[in-house]
């Protein structure tokens, strides 16, 4: 179903792409020195396909009180009927 | 001071025989030079550790930064961290062989004076005060080095020996740079660490910093300290000047 409905976290970080799309199987998750955004310790998502080399990772450093916001986000997307829907289908809930 | 360098990245024997990238910096003099290892900290070979090795050259060392996640290249030195930081990290045994390579290089350069030391960040720090009880070195330089003192349950096959554990084996004189306000390690982990190096009569000096944490170096983090920082560097070069015959 196509809706326009966003959740929007404002967030602070860094993140590091790459050049086109790429398949992902993996998420490493970590709270840590940060390699690019300016704090000392960040929540970093290492999005990746190790299969790959380690040039396919997509890579996001957030504060941690923008990583909260995300979490928030990321649920309330997920409590929309559709997501609720694949979700019970799937057997996650 | 040495106005003129050469740095670069070359490939270096490691640990098995392997070749590994390093980011080697010497100052462009006649003069023979003490070396020293410099020792990347856990979230990669990046730039600011190589400006160490410049800064080092500039006072007139020949420094060698070893990449310590160069197998599991080639790419971009933060997606090889990564990849490092997703299987638990690199073997102690690993890093021990490719710094003794590293130490090797110096010394067998025409220009060496036939003294190495080593100095490591973060990780590196724990790093260096290893090395220190592991191979021949002739000063190590520890800087906030993490997780020196762990309890048996968080030994791995990586890292199977606690670090402090070796202390009895330490054959260089230590400098640690810790700052107070760090958590890890603490203060209370420090002064553990002081009082087994006091115990086995163990050459080593501390300098501990109020109002500095983990990192107090790093110019481009909220951690840095300057006072600290430009204190804590003049430290360094002493203790260095005095083991490295500078």
């Amino acid at each position: 179903m196509c809706t326009y409905i966003v959740e929007k976290a404002e967030i602070n970080g860094h993140g590091k792409g790459t050049a086109d799309w790429i398949r992902l199987t993996r998420a490493n998750v970590y709270y840590d020195h940060p390699a690019s955004a300016p704090f000392d310790h960040a929540l970093i998502v290492d999005f990746a396909d190790p299969s790959a080399g380690p040039g396919a990772r997509i890579s996001v450093e957030l504060s941690a009180e923008s990583a909260q916001a995300l979490v928030q986000a990321i649920q309330a997307a997920l409590a929309s009927g559709q997501a609720q829907h694949d979700l019970v289908a799937m057997g996650r809930t | 001071m040495l106005e003129g360098m050469l740095a670069e990245t070359i490939g270096i024997t490691g640990h098995n025989g392997d070749t590994i990238q390093a980011y080697y910096a010497r100052p462009m003099t006649a003069d023979p030079v003490p070396g020293v290892v410099v020792l990347h900290h856990m979230p990669g070979w990046d730039e600011w550790s190589k400006e160490v090795a410049r800064k080092l050259a500039y006072h007139g060392y020949a420094a060698i930064c070893p990449h310590l996640y160069s197998r599991l290249g080639p790419g971009r030195w933060e997606d090889v961290a990564a990849a490092a930081r997703a299987q638990g990290g690199v073997s102690d045994a690993q890093v021990v062989g490719d710094s003794a390579g590293a130490a090797a290089f110096l010394r067998a350069q025409p220009s060496s004076n036939g003294k190495v030391g080593v100095i490591g960040f973060c990780s590196g720090g724990r790093q260096a005060y290893m090395l220190a009880c592991r191979i021949a070195v002739d000063a190590a330089v520890d800087c906030w080095g993490g997780a020196v003192i762990v309890s048996p349950d968080q030994l791995t096959p990586q890292r199977p020996v606690a670090v402090i554990d070796m202390t009895p084996e330490m054959r260089a004189p230590l400098l640690g740079i810790f700052g107070n306000d760090d958590a890890n390690p603490d203060p209370a982990q420090v002064n553990r660490t002081e009082e087994e190096l006091k115990r086995l009569g163990k050459q080593y000096e501390f300098y501990r910093y109020d109002g500095a944490g983990h990192g107090f170096f790093a110019v481009d983090r909220p951690s840095y300290r300057p006072q600290q920082a430009v204190d804590a560097w003049t430290r360094v070069f002493a203790f260095f000047g005095k083991h490295l015959g500078k």
